[in-house]
This record gives C-alpha cells, structure tokens and sequence, in this order.
C-alpha cells in the first residue's frame, strides 16, 4: 500500500492532497496540467519538500514531518522516469542504464540488463549516445535506468507528454509490458485519459491542488468532476470484465460484465484476457421496453439509479446494469417523453461498433500463471 | 630562427609558469566557482569581489599586496620560510602564484559559465537513481563542466605566458628563475643594442599566443563531443 498526504502552499498554488493506492499496480494521478500533480510525486521522490507531509511505502515511512522524517531521495529506492527523460548526455545509453544498477540498495537484483534490454528493445541502441536517439527511444532508455536502479516505487511524470502521436503509440506497448511483466508499483502522471485509460489499475482524480475522487477506474470514471476535466464528449462509465470468447473473423469479442455480457468490435485479445471497456454516455441508447429489429448487438437489462442535469438541456442518467454500472447522455426531451425517473427498468442499448478503439487489454489471463506452474 | 640560451630560458620559464600556475589554481577556481554558483551563504557578493579584483586593479598593486602577504617577512610568507622551508617571493614558484592570481577571475568566470549551462535536473535524476553528493559531482556535474574548464584552463595559461606587472614586482627580474618572455623582453628594450632580441621575444609571444587559441578550440570541440554536443 502507498500511503500519501501533503499540503504545500507556494504563491497563489495550495497542494493539499490525501491518497491511498494498493501496491503493487499503476495508479493513475489524473488532471489538467497545473493541477498539481508533478508537485505531488516530487514530494514522494523525496525532490522537493513540503510544508507537511507523509509518505509510506508497504509499511515504510519515507516521510513524516510531524516526526522530522525525510529520507534522502538517493536512499529511498524510488524511481523517476521525467518528462524530458534527462539522460546523462555523456553517457552512452549502456551506461545510463548501468548507472542506477550500480548504485542499487535492494539487496538482489530482480531486473537484470537483459531483460530489461529485451523488454524495452534497446539491443541496438546501447552503444548510442543520447543526442542520436529518436525521443520514443530516449523515453524507453529512461524507464530501463530507472527500473534497473531496482526501485521499490517508479513514478512516471508524463513520460509519453513531449512525443508526438506516432512515438505516444510506439511506448505505450511497452509501458503494459512492464505493467504486466514486472510487479514493480508505479505513479503515472498524466493529463491524457487515453493513457489513464490503457495503463492505470487506480484512478487519483485531482483539480486545482485538490484529489477530487479516487479508486478504481469502473468508480472514478462516474463522477461528476471528471467531465470539467475531459470535456463532455469523454465523458464514459468504463466497465471491467473479462473475455469469454474470440470471433476473429469478424472483430468481435465476447465480453462477461457483471451478470451480463457484451459484445465488443475488437483486435488483439484472447479468451480469458482482463479488459476494460469505456462506455461513452453520449453513444448509450436506453429505451423502456425490449426494443426488436435493431442492428444494435447489446441489450442489456437495468434500472435507473440517478438522473443529474447535464449542460445543454441534456441528462446524466446511471444505470445499474446488474454488477456493473453505465452512463447515458439523452436529451431533457427524451427523459420527459420516457417518463423515466429513479428505479425505471429500462433496456441499455449498446453499439458494437462505438466500442472500437475503448476496449483496452488490463492484463493476461488470471489463471494462466497459476494453470502452468500447476502443470 | 636561432634562439640564445637567455631566451630558450625564457621560453622554458614562461611555459612552466603558466603550466604551474594553472595546475596550482584549478581545484581552487573550481571550488569557488561552485560556491559563488551554487552556494548560499552571507558573504558571497564579498567573495565574488575579491575574487574579481585583479581584474581591475593595476598588476603592480597585486604584486605589491602579495610581496606584503607572502614576502619573507610577511605573515603568510614568513610562516611558509619557517615551518616549511617554502619561499616564494624572487622565485619561480613565486611568479607562478602572482600569474595564478592574475589569471584566477578568467579561470573563475569559465567554469562559473560552465556549470551554470549543467541542468540540475540532471542530478536530480542521478539523486534518484542512488548517486550521493560526491558521487554525483564526480559523474554527472563535473564531467558535464568539462568544456568549460578546459577553456578556463587554457586562457588561463595564455594569460600566463604573458604577465608581466605582478610577476616582476613579486618575484622580480631574475635571469633563468624569474625572468619570463615578458620580462626578458623588457629587458632587451631598455638595454642598448637589444632590438634584435627584442623582436625575435615578440615573434615568439605571437606564435605561442596562436598555438593557445588553437589548442583551445581543438580541446574545446573534443570536451564538447564529450558530453555529447
């Protein structure tokens, strides 16, 4: 468990956030830039000091200014991976990687050079200098020396921010690897939902110095402060669930959510995958009997738990869907016309189709490692 | 060109000067360049003074202050007689430190430069990934400096071959122990008859000038290759 409480007060800005996130995992800080969140994890680094704060880290406090303890950042075994990747300009990328390797304090090496040369894909790099790497290349050089300094904690300050979209696309792979891969707990910096959405296991919203919700992303991703920050149109619940069957042939995935199932337009998983699957508001379709002769592939059964105005004469309404939970956006009219208020059964109409591009894979199948090793 | 043994002696003592005096100031010029960069402390703006102050005073005046300070009877210089046996004043290692004085706020401003062009963040990232101070300065920051000492070091010895003023009213004229090419070409101006020396001490300060500002610029973009510019 990462244990964080701060307050820091400079001209005009208040950080003063509080959150818990369990270890290992990757929580997600989430919010528009300036929000305060690069402030926040260079007081858990150690970086930067506080006007008050405490850090613990499965069960270590790092810091506690109530009892003046503030461990020294080289002796905390966190690791940073920046925005702008700050390589040793001298150093070829080999001795990047090897410089937090030799200065470890873990008492083993878990994440050799090997690996994290194959995992990464720097094989052909070593040698360079950091003035001849593309900046995708720089970024995958960053998170290699930093998680070869064998850290207890990696934090990521928007690491993927200063690369443009063919480069975003060319490490986020690798960042779920090392999500998957490695058990190693990681804070992720960012102010993209796209990123939150592939890579975070929990959600810290924050706005103005201030943690506004947090918890898993299928919670977070129904509050209400969350559409000031990714804007009306990202608004979306997003729905855990695991696939239960494959149809390759026409990009279809069967995924079982909650009691229900629902079928997805996607690429690139298997049978028994985790995935996550964002459920834009304004693309849920509710009617309030069984609707038939509709190219729609999903109808899922529920109840109307809340109805809150939205702007533009539209409504929010929650469904409860049977262990899982969805937003839909529909006019005021359409509201009236249906007569729906809370506890309305109603049928949930979703669009294969609209989930192309928001389904994301969370990680390989629960059994598998448990199915092998018992083999 | 054929050179007489007064002025190979010349030459030999002006190059060893300069060397000595670099070698002697640079962990000093570093030290101080840190601190007048990076340190916080009270009496900074008097260390910066004082450390520019041969710039601006007359050579002869810091000659004069250092024939007070390290003379024979001086209490810096008597102390150094006494317990070790050490005298500066008329000698070679004499000029060598009214050079390295001379020569300090050059060598200062270089490095000063230098480290103020490496990104701190740089050694916070080091900081994070295990590296204490010392090690830190000795890997990231100093390697980082590099190009910037070198190019101190190098005025710094070109301004050496050539001090004139605090070298003579330190360590005074004294054939082959003080008398550098400066020197032994004044000298030869003021004796009857000396215009042919003269001339061939004033050919040899341009060409050592130039082959200063060539190393200078060969070391530099070798430094700056280095740290990866």
């Amino acid at each position: 468990m990462l244990k964080v409480k701060l307050a820091k007060r400079r001209d005009g800005f208040a950080l003063d956030a509080q959150f818990n996130a369990p270890t290992p995992g990757v929580v997600a800080l989430f919010g528009r830039s300036g929000c305060g969140k690069t402030t926040a994890i260079n007081i858990i680094s150690g970086l930067l000091d506080a006007d008050s704060a405490y850090v613990e880290l499965d069960g270590d406090v790092l810091t506690d200014t109530s009892e003046r303890i503030s461990i020294p950042p080289e002796q905390r075994r966190i690791g940073y991976v920046f925005q702008d990747g700050r390589l040793f300009p001298h150093m070829s990328v080999l001795r990047n990687l090897q410089y937090g390797l030799k200065r470890t304090r873990a008492s083993g090496v878990a994440i050799t050079l090997d690996q994290i040369v194959a995992l990464l894909g720097l094989d052909h790099l070593l040698q360079r200098k950091p003035y001849q790497l593309s900046g995708g290349e720089r970024q995958r050089t960053a998170l290699g020396r930093a998680l070869l300094s064998q850290p207890a904690l990696l934090l990521l300050d928007e690491p993927l921010a200063a690369l443009d979209v063919a480069r975003r696309e060319e490490v986020l792979p690798y960042l779920e690897r090392l999500r998957d891969n490695l058990s190693i707990p990681m804070v992720y910096v960012s102010h993209q939902f796209d990123e939150v959405l592939q890579l975070a296991t929990h959600v810290v919203l924050m706005d103005a110095g201030q943690v506004v919700a947090q918890g898993p992303l299928s919670e977070v991703s129904l509050v209400p402060q969350l559409r000031a920050i990714v804007g009306p149109d990202s608004v979306g619940a997003v729905v855990d669930g695991v696939v239960t069957s494959v149809d390759a042939s026409c990009g279809m995935a069967a995924v079982r959510v909650g009691s229900g199932s629902l079928n997805v337009n996607v690429t690139a998983v298997s049978t028994g995958d985790r995935v996550r699957v964002q459920l834009l508001a304004r693309d849920i379709i509710l009617a309030v009997e069984e609707p038939r002769g509709l190219s729609v592939r999903n109808q899922l059964r529920g109840t109307v738990t809340t109805i809150v105005d939205d702007e533009h004469d539209a409504r929010l309404i929650t469904v409860d869907v049977g262990g899982a939970t969805v937003l839909s956006r529909i006019t005021r009219g359409a509201v009236e016309a249906l007569g729906l208020r809370n506890g309305s059964a109603v049928w949930v109409l979703v669009k294969a189709v609209s989930t192309r591009g928001h389904v994301f894979r969370v990680g390989a199948p629960r059994l598998s490692r448990g199915a092998s090793s018992g083999s | 060109m054929h050179l007489t043994p007064a002025e190979l002696d010349a030459l030999r003592l002006s190059l060893s000067v300069a060397a000595r005096s670099v070698l002697f100031s640079l962990p000093f010029a570093v030290l101080i360049g840190w601190l007048l960069t990076r340190g916080r402390f009270a009496g900074r703006w008097l260390l910066d003074a004082i450390v520019h102050l041969p710039l601006v005073l007359p050579p002869v005046a810091v000659g004069y202050v250092l024939l007070l300070l390290f003379g024979n009877n001086g209490p810096i210089g008597g102390w150094l007689r006494n317990h070790l046996g050490i005298q500066l004043a008329f000698s070679t290692a004499g000029a060598a430190l009214a050079t390295a004085v001379m020569a300090f706020p050059l060598m200062v401003r270089s490095i000063r430069l230098a480290l103020e062009n490496v990104d701190p963040g740089l050694e916070a990232a080091a900081r994070t990934l295990g590296a204490r101070p010392i090690d830190r300065f000795l890997t990231i920051t100093l390697p980082l400096m590099w190009p910037g000492i070198i190019a101190g070091a190098v005025t710094a010895f070109a301004a050496g071959l050539g001090e004139f003023g605090a070298v003579i009213t330190f360590a005074s004229n004294i054939p082959g122990i003080t008398r550098t090419i400066p020197l032994a070409l004044y000298t030869a101006i003021q004796s009857p008859g000396g215009d042919d020396q003269a001339l061939r001490l004033a050919v040899m300060s341009f060409v050592l000038g130039l082959l200063g500002l060539l190393l200078a610029e060969v070391l530099a973009r070798r430094a700056r290759h280095l740290v990866g510019r």
